[in-house]
């Protein structure tokens, strides 16, 4: 065992990196269930998310296009679902299942000719001398761009449900349909815009990995991340601090786990495996305790027709 | 209207006109079940590649269904169970976590050929097939020791079963040879196939100063994250991986089934086809060592060819005592070489490496 091995600033940088793709996804899927619609296709819009980011970057040599791409591919396919499940009225688990097995397909048929390439680096941004500074520098300063464009996007989230008129009417449409139309919002129109908000991010969080954490194209590679986004939303029970918290418990325990076997920490492997899934479900659960009620939204998943 | 006798009557029909096909076998139908998506760049992708090999040989006699990304358990019981009842004569399952699924498919489908991958549980209709890849881990390890400078090396285990184990005792025995100060540093990521974990674990171990990463995992993403960092050298799995070649991939194992996959489809074919046990190595060509590249030095790569060569001819079997277990037991004696059984059914370590085996 050899714990010195282990260098704590590389590796707080490092779950940095693996939680972004995560906390990406969760925070869209955050803004749709707040708005009561369940989409269970994130794994699909991200993995879509991510061959178009991946294409857009390689053909471009713009990183930055790749993700504005990818935002634009990922909100498409959630239309798709918001067309299928507001407009037709089609039911929403078995839609969003559909949408994953699509956008793996679709995925997979796009990135034919894009395996094995290297995509164009994205750049860290330079903050001058805070990058210098020891441990704090490395750790805080020195990331690329999308780590803060995803912290700043949860801010944002936050603020705009707590504090504004907008984010009022997402949560009255989220929890009680009925009202929220007789006041005369318009709750299709509010919904679709909440779906395409969250394909958008999950697209970002795919692209995420296979331009910056990978990075390169290989078939199938979000490999579940978009379920876990999924099951972050409901432990952190639709708070944006909370889905932050349990992106970087997640990810940071995925990262410290295998620093551990690296460097031949005497726990058993399994335990050190299933400790990411263990630790992040216990300490939202945990924190969620003792709240009286649900706090999920109250129309989620249910289907809403302006004539009924 | 459609009652329930319309109903009973049309399905009997549909049965008479699938029993009328299945009675005239004139093309043979191979259905192959894949734990990764076929374009994951290794494993599974060589598999494919040996399917498309038996379509161009057979032509019309044959044909070939695949269903790629299915989960090792349960899900892979019903994709066999569905491949029989679609009409295939001939099911290789290609992961070794489909082992029970297929005996217990197979019992219900007597007429099926089964094929299992890397398995060791056989039936009247089920064959196992795999390659010694411990033979292709023996250079890997002559090469990693030579050249590693920080002396360690890590190594990105997926799940602990004999296949994998045999790996890491093959490499470690020969790094250990070629460099006496050689550490490895084992990482089980649980997984065959999951590009970002694999990266981060990779990552993880570049970090901690290992300059070579063997990999056990499907996919590229390790290469990619080697090339990163700089460097580090990789070795590609299950298939050649080119594209990161020179640096940092400098030499491969490639899974070649195609002539396995091919032999076998005859034997359905022409009805001689039997239960079988077959581990063929680099001499067969089941195993093929990747190109070394100009990264490794003239005289490590004279090492490593020759080490091929004896291990070809036979003159040199990779795990050729006196070795020790883990624990300091006596495992072979001077001059003892391993046997098939002990080797298939590998679960513990060589004196040396560090961190147990899950269990």
């Amino acid at each position: 065992m050899n714990l010195s091995a282990i260098d704590p600033v590389l590796l707080i940088a490092s779950l940095m990196v693996a939680a972004t793709p995560i906390i990406l996804a969760a925070i869209g899927e955050l803004v749709v269930e707040k708005s009561g619609v369940l989409n269970l296709g994130v794994e699909g819009m991200m993995i879509t998310g991510a061959i178009c980011g991946f294409g857009v970057a390689v053909e471009s040599g713009s990183p930055v296009l790749g993700f504005a791409l990818a935002a634009i591919g990922g909100a498409v396919l959630a239309m798709l679902f918001g067309l299928l499940t507001q407009v037709l009225l089609s039911n929403q688990v078995a839609t969003g299942l559909a949408l994953t097995l699509f956008g793996l397909g679709i995925s997979a048929l796009i990135g034919q000719s894009y395996r094995g390439i290297s995509p164009p680096a994205t750049t860290r941004l330079d903050m001058g001398p805070l990058s210098d500074l020891p441990v704090i520098g490395r750790i805080l300063f020195s990331h690329d761009w999308m780590v803060y464009f995803a912290l700043a996007l949860v801010a944002v989230v936050w603020a705009f449900l707590k504090f504004t008129r907008g984010g009022l009417i997402l949560r009255a449409v989220g929890e009680n349909h009925e009202a929220a139309h007789a006041l005369g919002y318009k709750v299709v129109r509010i919904r679709l815009m909440a779906i395409a908000f969250g394909g958008a991010c999950a697209g970002l969080g795919g692209a995420y990995i296979s331009l910056v954490r990978v990075p390169q194209w290989t078939d199938g590679m979000t490999a579940g991340a978009g379920w876990i986004a999924l099951a972050i939303v409901v432990f952190a029970s639709w708070r944006a601090g909370r889905v932050l918290l349990g992106a970087y418990l997640f990810g940071g325990i995925t990262v410290l786990q295998l620093n551990l076997q690296a460097a031949g920490v005497p726990v058993p492997v399994e335990v050190l495996s299933m400790s990411p899934y263990l630790i992040t479900i216990a300490v939202l659960v945990l924190m969620t305790s003792g709240r009286r009620g649900n706090s999920a939204p109250a129309m989620l998943g249910r289907l809403f027709h302006a004539s009924s | 209207m459609i009652n329930r006798r319309t109903l009973l009557g049309a399905t009997a029909i549909l049965a008479t006109i699938a029993t009328g096909a299945f009675a005239q076998v004139d093309k043979v139908k191979v259905g192959f079940v894949y734990v990764g998506p076929v374009g994951d760049g290794g494993w599974t992708y060589y598999h494919d590649v040996a399917r498309k090999a038996v379509e161009e040989h057979f032509g019309d006699k044959v044909e070939t269904v695949f269903q790629e990304s299915v989960p090792e358990g349960a899900d892979s019981e019903r994709v066999m169970t569905q491949m029989a009842l679609s009409g295939a004569n001939l099911i290789f399952t290609t992961s070794f976590g489909y082992m029970d699924p297929t005996i217990n498919v197979a019992a219900k489908f007597p007429n099926v050929k089964f094929e299992h991958a890397t398995g060791y549980k056989t039936a009247e209709n089920v064959g196992v097939y795999s390659a010694r890849f411990y033979e292709g881990r023996a250079i890997q390890g002559h090469i990693a020791g030579r050249m590693t400078k920080t002396n360690k090396i890590g190594y990105i285990a997926s799940f602990p079963i004999p296949e994998v184990i045999r790996g890491i005792n093959s490499a470690y025995a020969h790094a250990k040879k070629a460099n006496p100060e050689v550490e490895f540093n084992v990482i089980w990521a649980y997984t065959w196939f999951d590009p970002a974990k694999e990266a981060d674990a990779a990552k993880a171990l570049i970090e901690q100063g290992n300059d070579v990463i063997l990999q056990h995992t499907d996919s590229t993403a390790p290469q990619a994250a080697a090339k990163a960092a700089g460097n580090v050298i990789t070795f590609g799995q299950a298939a050649d991986m080119a594209e990161y070649a020179p640096l940092p991939r400098v030499s491969s194992i490639i899974d070649d089934w195609a002539p396995y996959y091919i032999a076998r489809t005859q034997a359905v074919i022409d009805g001689t086809w039997k239960s079988d046990n077959t581990w063929d190595g680099i001499a067969k060509g089941m195993v093929v060592i990747g190109e070394i590249s100009d990264a490794v030095p003239a005289d490590v790569k004279e090492e490593a060819l020759a080490l091929k060569a004896s291990i070809v001819d036979g003159s040199y079997h990779p795990f050729t005592g006196p070795m020790k277990k883990q624990d300091g037991s006596d495992w072979l004696a001077d001059g003892e070489v391993a046997d098939d059984g002990t080797l298939a059914g590998m679960n513990f370590f060589i004196e040396g490496l560090t961190g147990e085996i899950p269990n």
